[in-house]
């Protein structure tokens, strides 16, 4: 178990905003947090990044307990999160200051390659388009090789094609690197196209739900009956009929 | 098309300086007033006048000096109040009573601490641009976007290396334009600052003039001069705005 | 709480002054109690009243007149894009030009007293009040322009519609700001060309018997007011009918 989530709950105040969350994320897994707005499920992940201390509840990573942000533990937000002072270069390399010339001069190559930007290593982020500001960003968190990587709704920022496209990057990404990842989404096919396993957050107070195994092989078909199946067993759970 | 727009740029307030010029020059000959000067007169005076180099170097000088000061106290102290809160609070009050009082109004104050010297003018005008350079900086300060902090801590950023790799970039912008405002402000004082017993300057040459002797072409001149390197100079400091470190902020 | 912290700020400042004062002696600034007991003396003459009325009418008159000009004359330069191009540079030869140094001009053409006062209180508001509705018109919507537009507004109906309530938030806070400036200008106005008033008030007290204590009575008075006349705009900034163009701090 890499990620064990015990009995986390969150209040601001008098407002309770989770409840006796239990997950447990298994090395190399990637898991999607799935919910309506205002579910608190961008704040669960900021307690599991080590950004905000829980009201109760304790988070570990590899039997250690999370205290604070950590190198091991990257947070990518929406492509508003790239330094728009830094070259895409200087970006991937920010956190690299361990590192000698010459490795970091390899690593950044390799993930301006993995990301596809290569020929924008000098580029500042205002002329890159959105999609491609958040495959800095990732690439950004991967440079310095991080254990497990929160994403928070990533794609949300980018149009509806892009995001396909950016959703095939990523599990692309994810396989090369075998990452952990704890993805939060509000978009009921996305967490089914990307993930191993689904949490199903309720409304606030976010509680638990229920967890959806996906058990389809990547590359999924869209068209696919399981597919179909399984992401119409989640708009079930949440509750909306699949008719517009 | 946007060349056209440039040339119209050009043209145009030609056109209109050309007609306010000769619409003073008429004025000035159909009143047959004696003491307003016409623009020829300006600046016949203008050019004869012996000491122009050495009072704009002077009044150069103390708004250099005053606005330099101001600066190197203001952006350390503006990112300090940015930084902690609690200190913001607590000198805002004062902050905010000081900031109406006219810089001229601390004339008697500063000829009993400075006497009759170069530095009463230099106190003044830094007194004018301390309080933007500051208040610009915390506000640079403040907003940062936390997203860019968190990051800074995830990646295991120490604060000092926080503070050096992303607050300082972040901020650079913002406190570039304040920069460039308290600069016009301290411009702006450097005329009130040199009406105290100095006598040399480009405000100096406004007062005395008419003292002296009704010399208004002089004093329309040096009001001209005045705004005129004003200009220059906020261009000058608009250009630093095309640097590299700061650019990202101000061409999307 | 939220009081502590301010309150402790101010009286550690005026700590800090009265020690400062102590430990000069000798010297002529005053203390805090000299100074406080100063504005006393002047409420007992009855100046009071009359210094701080005749600052206040002459920053109104003076700061009305700009805004009667500056409102329609930057509404006109901002949808009238030539008109732009050729005042722009004229009004940014004229800014850096503080308005103290419009005061021989002032004085040759009105005489010392009120109004060459009133002028330069003008002049030193009219630009910034300009600039600002130029800036405000720049920054509306396009969208609402169009929309004004699509549902067949003529020109006048669209000022009235949609420019002018669009450019209030603006506005208000360009207003506020120049109103500072203003504040500021009158005070060194009244220091050479009038006699009554707060500036007056600061270089007679110094001129006719170093009375230092006057002086500081003047600059808290001077700050106090200003404190005062910007917390006056700030709540005109409340106003359900423009919190519209504020983002919320």
């Amino acid at each position: 178990m890499k990620v064990e989530i015990r009995n986390i709950g969150m209040a601001f105040g008098s407002v309770r905003v989770l409840e006796n969350i239990e997950l447990g994320v298994n090395a190399g897994e990637f898991v999607c947090l799935l919910g309506p707005s205002g579910c608190g499920k961008s704040t669960l992940l900021n307690i599991v990044g080590g950004f905000i201390p829980p009201t109760e509840g304790t988070v570990t990573i590899d039997g250690e307990p999370v205290t604070g942000p950590d190198p091991r533990r990257i947070f990518v937000f929406q492509e508003r999160g790239v330094f728009p002072w830094l070259t895409v270069e200087q970006n991937i390399g920010f956190g690299l200051f361990k590192q000698s010339d010459a490795e970091k001069r390899e690593r950044i190559a390799h993930y301006v390659q993995l990301v596809g930007l290569r020929g924008f290593e000098k580029s500042y982020p205002r002329e890159l388009s959105g999609g491609m500001k958040q495959r800095l960003e990732v690439a950004r968190a991967l440079a310095v090789n991080p254990d497990v990587l929160y994403l928070d709704e990533p794609f949300g920022a980018l149009d509806s094609i892009t995001r396909l496209q950016m959703r095939r990057e990523l599990l692309r990404i994810w396989h090369a690197e075998r990452k952990t990842i704890l993805f939060v989404t509000h978009d009921i096919e996305e967490s089914v196209q990307l993930a191993d396993r689904v949490v199903v957050l309720s409304a606030r107070p976010g509680r638990v739900q229920s967890i959806v195994n996906i058990d389809i092989p990547h590359p999924r078909d869209l068209s696919d009956p399981r597919y179909i199946a399984l992401r119409d067993e989640i708009f079930g759970e949440i509750g909306l009929a699949h008719q517009v | 098309m946007s060349e056209h727009r440039n040339v119209e740029r050009v043209v145009l307030p030609l056109v209109v300086g050309g007609l306010l010029l000769f619409l003073w020059h008429v004025a000035v000959k159909v009143s047959g007033t004696t003491i307003f000067p016409s623009p020829l007169a300006v600046t016949k005076g203008i050019r004869q006048l012996p000491h122009l180099g050495a009072y704009v170097a002077d009044s150069l000088l103390r708004v250099g000096f005053g606005y330099g000061l101001a600066v190197l106290l203001g952006v350390p102290a503006g990112l300090a109040l940015g930084w902690w809160s609690a200190l913001a609070r607590a000198a805002n009050p004062l902050m905010q009573m000081l900031r109406p009082i006219s810089p001229l109004a601390w004339m008697p104050l500063a000829v009993i601490w400075f006497g009759v010297s170069n530095v009463a003018p230099i106190f003044l005008i830094f007194l004018a641009s301390f309080f933007p350079v500051v208040l610009a900086t915390m506000n640079g300060v403040r907003n940062v976007p936390p997203m860019y902090m968190q990051a800074g801590r995830n990646f295991g950023l120490s604060t000092a290396a926080l503070i050096r790799r992303v607050i300082f970039p972040a901020v650079l912008p913002r406190v570039l334009v304040g920069l460039r405002i308290a600069f016009g402000v301290a411009w702006l004082v450097l005329v009130a600052a040199e009406m105290i017993a100095v006598d040399s300057g480009l405000g100096y040459m406004i007062i005395d003039a008419r003292n002296a002797g009704k010399r208004y072409d002089l004093v329309i001149g040096g009001m001209l001069i005045i705004g005129v390197i004003g200009l220059l100079l906020d261009t000058m400091i608009r250009l630093l705005e095309r640097l590299k470190f700061v650019r990202w902020a101000f061409h999307e | 709480m939220r009081i502590v912290l301010p309150l402790s700020g101010v009286v550690a400042a005026v700590l800090a002054w009265h020690l400062a004062v102590a430990a000069a002696p000798g010297t002529l600034i005053p203390t805090p109690w000299q100074s406080l007991a100063a504005i006393g003396e002047l409420a007992q003459k009855g100046l009071l009243v009359r210094y701080v009325v005749a600052s206040l009418f002459r920053v109104t008159w003076g700061y009305l007149a700009a805004l009667l000009l500056a409102v329609p004359l930057g509404m006109l330069l901002g949808l009238w894009r030539r008109g732009e191009y050729a005042m722009n540079p004229l009004m940014q030869i004229l800014r850096p030009i503080s308005p103290l140094a419009w005061i021989p001009i002032a004085i040759l053409w009105f005489g010392v007293g009120d109004i060459a006062a009133m002028f330069l209180i003008f002049l030193a508001s009219l630009l910034p009040l300009t600039m600002t509705t130029i800036h405000a018109v720049h920054n509306i919507e396009t969208v609402h322009l169009s929309a004004g537009r699509n549902f067949g507004l003529t020109s006048r109906e669209l000022v009235r519609s949609v420019v002018l309530p669009a450019i209030l938030p603006q506005l208000i806070v360009g207003m506020r700001i120049t109103l500072g400036i203003a504040w500021l200008v009158v005070v060194a106005a009244e220091m050479i060309a009038v006699n009554s008033g707060l500036g007056f008030l600061i270089v007679d007290a110094r001129n006719a018997g170093n009375r230092y204590d006057l002086v500081v009575a003047g600059m808290i008075l001077i700050g106090v007011i200003g404190v005062g006349l910007d917390a006056l705009m700030r709540k005109l900034e409340q106003l359900p009918f423009l919190r519209w163009g504020y983002v919320s701090e």
